[in-house]
């Protein structure tokens, strides 16, 4: 059913508006098929808007949305190819384990036995093979989560929504849920839309990242593109730690007053005694307003000379941190490559 | 940094005493009610139990206090049960017009009111029980009455022989509707249809908007996502309703007293029994029928699995 040529979802013209709320606001783009694709940013930027709408769950104000090529308005979501994987997974509670995963096909009509074979396999992918007898409320969050993916895939999608699956699960289990979610991805081959406000999450499993921004999108690319070349200093901002110099700094540094950004991991600090800079590269003076210690890297917060303030983030691989809180108000070099340096289409952060 | 600074008033000294002794903290709260509860609650269903194994002397019309199950073989005569089916089947049928009346109702409520809107349904589902029962029990013997407004919207409407032609079903009807079982029954499902919206809609409200989501998005329309979700989920809250207006209704003597055919309720016989013919053990056996019948429609409830989703 699924013709080559037609993207996977087709935003045109999109809007949502509740009122005077512009939740969606004029959003085209395209996601192709097999693709992971986030949309990543803050809370009520409208990412998750689209992706209720893609499901059905609501109709946009204007514009047409395209599902493999064809326009799905006034379709309701019991007749969409698409399912979903929620934020609270939204199992159902009355249901074993096997009969929430059962359940698309138990509504298709499948015969009991088919369908909690269908399911049993289906837990083993997820790994939760033998839990199916089972309640939703003896299982720990990371399993309804693969509860709810199960309870998806055995649908065969052609698209899986995924609205921030991870949210409610500790670091170590998110870490390790990205990986396999990003295996069963590959694995299933379907396109996965995945909602996100976790920079690490968006740029770990996807293929391209969309960045929502007060109901529009600052930037679609892949994960690289959009940290190394971020296109608006919101970008720069919400992805990653970003420093964004404008008026008067950029102007003693780059010699232009158009504001530029630079990530802290990319400058070099300098204290004295170590090599110099290349020729060419970025030079800024300053001193070490403060520091923090992080274990793996120590950050530095440098006001400069010529105004302004930057963050750098030094790897600690000589072991140790350099110096304490003595290093305070030290005078320092700072350098970068001018290839880092992402000029930045406007003029304050957001 | 001293702490000890000015010595502790008693009052502190008391918070302290009881902070460290949770126990006798719990001991003290929960006495008075447990003291109720098992006095005074419990103590007199016992006694009400105890009351029925004892008998009626019949010539001086005392009770003898032996035990005895004369009393219970006085009470499973034929005419008693007829009086005891007659009291179940109107229980039932009460218990289910609320449910079906109450279901929709509450639905809207808890999905769709807003909420100035659930607030004017809560105050209408409510408004009735700030009044007096006796007063809206009457008014709707008038409302019933042959020369009442029902009669009279029907002869408006050129409908008299629609209610004739329910009146004159056998069982159900009557010369009137204030004289009829059908009226009894509509009295009953008024004055007890709170009780079943209040548990039904606080169970509906429990379902989080997600799972209706995820019903639909996994292919089901609304209809199957009705049975196969919301409903079973209702579950609790209807069982809880239905164990209001299922009791309620057997134990009830005013409303089928005033509005209803003469046969009589298992209410208005213990009324009877315990007051002008004075047979206080019969009057008791009679009374344990009503707390028999809901132990076994608790106990079929719970086999159906009613009570899985709490």
């Amino acid at each position: 059913m699924t013709k080559a040529s037609a993207s996977a979802v087709s935003f045109r013209q999109v809007s949502r508006h509740y009122g005077e709320v512009r939740a969606a606001d004029n959003i085209s783009f395209d996601i192709e098929d097999g693709e992971f694709f986030s949309m990543l940013g803050p809370s009520g930027s409208g990412k998750t808007t689209c992706l209720r709408l893609i499901a059905g769950f609501e109709q946009p104000t204007s514009g047409e949305i395209l599902i493999h090529g064809k326009s799905v308005a006034g379709v309701p979501p019991y007749e969409r190819d698409v399912n979903t994987v929620f934020q609270d997974y939204a199992l159902f509670p009355h249901m074993n384990v096997a009969d929430n995963v059962a359940y698309g096909p138990m509504i298709r009509g499948e015969p009991k036995a088919q369908r909690l074979r269908e399911a049993e396999e289906m837990l083993r992918m997820v790994a939760l093979a033998g839990l199916g007898a089972r309640k939703p409320s003896q299982l720990s969050g990371g399993q309804r989560q693969r509860v709810a993916l199960a309870r998806a895939l055995i649908n065969k999608p052609s698209l899986l929504l995924l609205d921030e699956p991870l949210g409610a699960l500790d670091l170590k289990l998110r870490e390790q849920m990205q990986v396999e979610l990003k295996a069963i991805q590959r694995r299933v081959g379907i396109t996965f839309i995945y909602v996100t406000h976790d920079q690490g999450e968006a740029l770990g499993m996807s293929d391209r990242v969309a960045v929502f921004n007060k109901g529009h999108i600052e930037q679609i690319g892949s994960p690289a593109d959009v940290y190394e070349h971020p296109a608006s200093a919101f970008v720069a901002g919400f992805v990653g730690v970003s420093n964004i110099l404008t008026g008067p700094a950029a102007q003693s540094i780059a010699g232009a007053p158009a504001a530029f950004s630079i990530r802290p991991e990319k400058i070099t600090l300098i204290m004295g005694g170590e090599e110099m800079p290349p020729a060419g590269a970025c030079l800024a003076r300053g001193k070490i307003e403060s520091l923090l210690y992080l274990g793996s890297s120590t950050r530095f917060n440098v006001t400069l000379e010529g105004g302004g303030e930057l963050t750098v983030i030094e790897q600690n691989r000589a072991g140790g941190a350099r110096g304490g809180a003595e290093m305070q108000g030290r005078p320092v070099l700072l350098w970068w490559r001018k290839d880092h340096m992402q000029s930045m289409a406007e003029a304050a952060p957001a | 940094m001293s702490l000890d600074v000015a010595a502790p008033s008693p009052l502190t000294r008391a918070s302290t005493f009881l902070y460290l002794r949770p126990r006798l903290v719990l001991t003290l709260l929960l006495l008075p009610p447990l003291l109720w509860l098992g006095i005074v609650y419990l103590g007199s269903l016992f006694a009400l139990l105890a009351q029925s194994f004892f008998y009626i002397d019949d010539f001086s019309g005392l009770t003898v206090y032996q035990p005895t199950l004369r009393t219970y073989g006085e009470l499973f005569t034929p005419a008693n049960l007829t009086i005891i089916l007659r009291t179940v089947m109107m229980a039932a049928t009460v218990t289910v017009v609320c449910g079906t009346i109450a279901f929709p109702l509450a639905y809207y409520m808890a999905r769709y009111a807003g909420t100035k809107a659930k607030a004017i349904f809560y105050l209408a589902v409510m408004l009735p029980l700030w009044s007096n029962y006796l007063v809206r029990v009457y008014a709707w013997k008038l409302i019933l009455a042959k020369e009442g407004a029902i009669s009279w919207i029907f002869q408006q409407l050129h409908l008299s022989w629609l209610l004739d032609g329910v009146l004159s079903i056998p069982v159900v009807g009557g010369p009137s509707l204030s004289s009829s079982y059908l009226g009894t029954g509509i009295v009953f499902v008024y004055i007890w249809l709170p009780y079943m919206i209040l548990p039904v809609e606080a169970a509906l409200e429990r379902v989080p908007r997600s799972l209706l989501e995820a019903s639909a998005d996994l292919g089901a329309r609304p209809k199957e996502t009705l049975r196969k979700v919301i409903f079973p989920l209702a579950i609790p809250g209807i069982a809880a309703g239905s164990i209001f207006t299922f009791s309620l209704t057997l134990g009830d003597y005013i409303i089928p007293n005033l509005v209803g055919s003469s046969r009589p309720f298992i209410g208005q016989v213990v009324y009877g029994l315990q007051g002008t013919a004075g047979n206080l053990p019969l009057a008791a056996a009679f009374a344990m029928v009503p707390v028999l019948v809901m132990a076994g429609y608790l106990t079929l409830a719970k086999r159906f699995g009613a009570f899985d989703a709490l």
